[in-house]
């Protein structure tokens, strides 16, 4: 689960990371409103988006009077931002984060990852900030200090003070430096974070460190032990239909292709929209339905998959483990009754019950096109698809 | 042969009187798995399924010998489950649980780390569909009936695409040595370097299939590894071309989130090293099928 920055900065800061004075706003009245309260004659108005980059889509203003904070929150509010990270879809504006403007002496890149190869909590740092991480792996990768943390023990002080040395900062920065990243690692541990990004940290011109930017990540599945992280959640940052899948156990990711997929194991998915890509198709979703799927669940699947008015073919593939091809086929036939299916549908059953499965879907009289393996399948859906749609 | 559990293998179930414990281990047995019993906090003396349940996993180990478990604890206390199996004694532990959070399996292979090498316990998943050595001992949630005995050995992240690949082959009159499911996770108990070099010293096992997927960097380990030093034929795949960067696919560790972890930059590797890539899963039987012809 992803946060905004300024919840982001709520937490880092009760840990000891240096933030600026700011404040939330969910109109121009607050934002100008933030502006006074906070004081100074430099404003920057931060759209909240789940997103990082968005100073380079517009999300981010430099205001020097209120009158500007007005505007540019006006602005703001509302607006879609379109990020590399959000794609073409982009992310829509609701709150804004006011904060003082800083006078930045220098920019440093710290970052805070679940490494899967040592299969520990590994931190980054940079003296390079302000790029993005894979920029600065890209571009300057010599400049990169990377610390691994023991689990047994957790990070220790004279790992934070190495990278506060390798990073080149002088005496009187190097103990804020060690608390911020002493700092960070507790956050990251005690509330099960995936991902902390501090990009840029900066060093003032009044000689302060300050966290200008903050991302963080959480484990979706441990927020069962932290129900005041699970408050922080935003469902406008998030796909209605992801949303909704998600609040019936079900796994989907939406796509930009035609054809629609319901299957089962999300190895097996991912294989069939592949399958789909090779057949000269393009799979309009991810949905994985689950090992023990019900008729009920099967059919609420369709109901799901057919939200999206992109679909133009569905292409069911299910290998039943402990499932049963018959409760599947049983699914189907709900599904159709309730449904008034417009477009064509194939269906490819293997493992347990397939023979019982297959023949309720003949016996059904609906109309569906069979298929036998997986490849059979995926050529069948793209073929039904350029039938139907003349393309 | 076969690796890592055969006839000989005694099994405790973890979590043996819930509800999903209790069903899988009703098909366990029904397949043939010596399930020698189970333990459930707070239910030990009583029995369940015709077997005895035990408070700790070291009474159960105690009373019956077993060298092997299965977990079917929920999410929130299976890390601590799969310790307790680790402090036991038990050699080979299968985790089924799907949603263990990444910091308690940190934990979990750190805790692991303590035992001497011959006296280190294998796990495998979580978040996996167990594994099989057909005919022998089936320790997880397949349908047991798509898998044959054979010279076939596999090792997957996904249960689905496993039985996809172990039904082709029957399909075909081919068997299976063993199939290990290591999980979806992005912290997983071994990976699948641990078991291509099982199964490089196994002596039935003739031809490997390794089913990847995007997200992490253990098929590309294990392409390297296999390069210096697997001398059977090794079969790759990994699910995901389609994937987008950044998008979480089902399983935990499904998601491309670094350099290296898309399924086209891991097909790379593993042609570099020599495997043969599958370029879909239709193909995992004809290309087994023309190995096997090849090497007889």
């Amino acid at each position: 689960m992803d946060i905004h920055e300024y919840q982001a900065k709520e937490i880092l800061s009760d840990y000891g990371v240096p933030i600026a004075q700011g404040g939330l706003a969910y109109s121009p009245e607050q934002a100008t409103y933030r502006a006074q309260e906070i004081g100074g004659d430099v404003w920057i108005v931060k759209a909240q988006i789940h997103s990082g980059a968005r100073g380079k889509a517009g999300g981010i203003k430099m205001c020097r009077t209120e009158h500007e904070v007005w505007d540019a929150a006006d602005e703001l509010l509302g607006k879609k931002l379109i990020t590399n990270q959000t794609g073409p879809q982009g992310k829509v504006c609701h709150r804004l984060y006011i904060e003082a403007g800083a006078e930045i002496e220098r920019e440093i890149y710290l970052g805070f990852v679940l490494d899967r190869h040592m299969e520990r909590v590994a931190v980054v740092a940079s003296g390079e900030g302000g790029m993005s991480i894979e920029d600065i792996a890209s571009e300057k990768p010599g400049s990169l200090i990377r610390i691994a943390v023991e689990p047994a023990v957790g990070m220790q002080p004279f790992q934070a003070r190495e990278i506060a040395f390798a990073l080149k900062l002088d005496k009187a920065h190097v103990n804020q430096a060690v608390t911020a990243i002493l700092g960070c690692y507790r956050a990251m541990r005690d509330l099960d974070a995936t991902m902390i990004e501090i990009n840029p940290l900066v060093l003032t011109k009044q000689g302060g460190l300050l966290a200008l930017d903050a991302k963080m990540s959480f484990d979706d599945n441990a927020l069962f032990r932290h129900s005041n992280i699970s408050e922080f959640r935003d469902k406008s940052q998030e796909d209605p239909r992801e949303m909704k899948a998600a609040d019936r156990g079900l796994s989907y990711v939406g796509l930009d292709g035609n054809i629609g997929c319901i299957i089962n194991g999300a190895g097996l998915a991912m294989a069939t929209m592949d399958m789909i890509k090779h057949a000269g198709g393009e799979p309009a979703n991810f949905l994985d339905i689950g090992g023990g799927a019900s008729p009920e669940r099967t059919a609420k699947a369709f109901t799901l998959v057919l939200s999206d008015d992109k679909v133009q073919t569905i292409l069911v593939n299910i290998f039943a483990g402990i499932n049963r091809c018959d409760w599947i086929a049983d699914g189907v036939i709900q599904a159709l009754h309730k449904i008034d299916l417009k477009v064509p549908l194939v269906v490819r059953l293997a493992g347990t019950n397939v023979d019982e499965g297959r023949k309720m879907l003949k016996d059904s009289g609906l109309p569906i096109i069979m298929a036998d393996t997986l490849e059979d399948a995926a050529f069948k859906a793209v073929a039904a698809w350029k039938k139907a749609t003349g393309k | 042969m076969s690796i890592l559990l055969d006839e000989r293998t005694k099994v405790i179930v973890q979590g043996f009187t819930g509800q999903t414990g209790t069903f899988h281990s009703t098909e366990m047995i029904e397949y043939g798995t010596n399930i020698v019993g189970g333990v459930t906090p707070g239910k030990g003396g009583t029995r369940h399924l015709d077997r005895p349940v035990f408070n700790t996993l070291k009474d159960a180990v105690a009373a019956t010998g077993a060298n092997a478990s299965i977990v079917f604890i929920p999410p929130p206390f299976a890390a601590d489950g799969i310790m307790e199996a680790a402090d036991a004694g038990i050699k080979f532990c299968v985790a089924i649980t799907d949603g263990i959070p990444s910091q308690d399996m940190i934990r979990v292979k750190r805790y692991m780390r303590r035992y001497r090498a011959e006296e280190k316990m294998i796990l495998t998943g979580p978040n996996c569909a167990g594994s099989i050595s057909p005919g022998k001992c089936m320790m997880g949630i397949m349908p047991g009936h798509i898998y044959i005995p054979g010279p076939i050995g596999i090792i997957g992240r996904s249960g689905t695409l496993g039985y996809e690949a172990a039904s082709q082959l029957k399909g075909l009159g081919i068997g299976v040595s063993s199939s290990i499911g290591i999980g979806g996770d992005p912290i997983n108990g071994s990976s699948f370097k641990d078991h291509l070099m099982l199964f490089e010293e196994d002596p039935e096992t003739r031809v490997v299939i390794m089913i990847g997927e995007i997200g992490g960097p253990q098929e590309a380990e294990a392409a390297r590894w296999a390069k210096d030093n697997m001398t059977k034929p090794l079969i790759g795949y990994i699910a995901g071309l389609t994937a987008p960067k950044g998008r979480r696919m089902g399983h935990a560790g499904a998601i491309i989130s670094a350099y290296g972890e898309s399924a086209a930059e891991k097909v790379e590797v593993l042609r570099e090293c020599g495997v043969t890539v599958a370029p879909n899963p239709s193909t995992f039987g004809p290309i087994v099928k023309e190995i096997m012809a090849r090497i007889s």
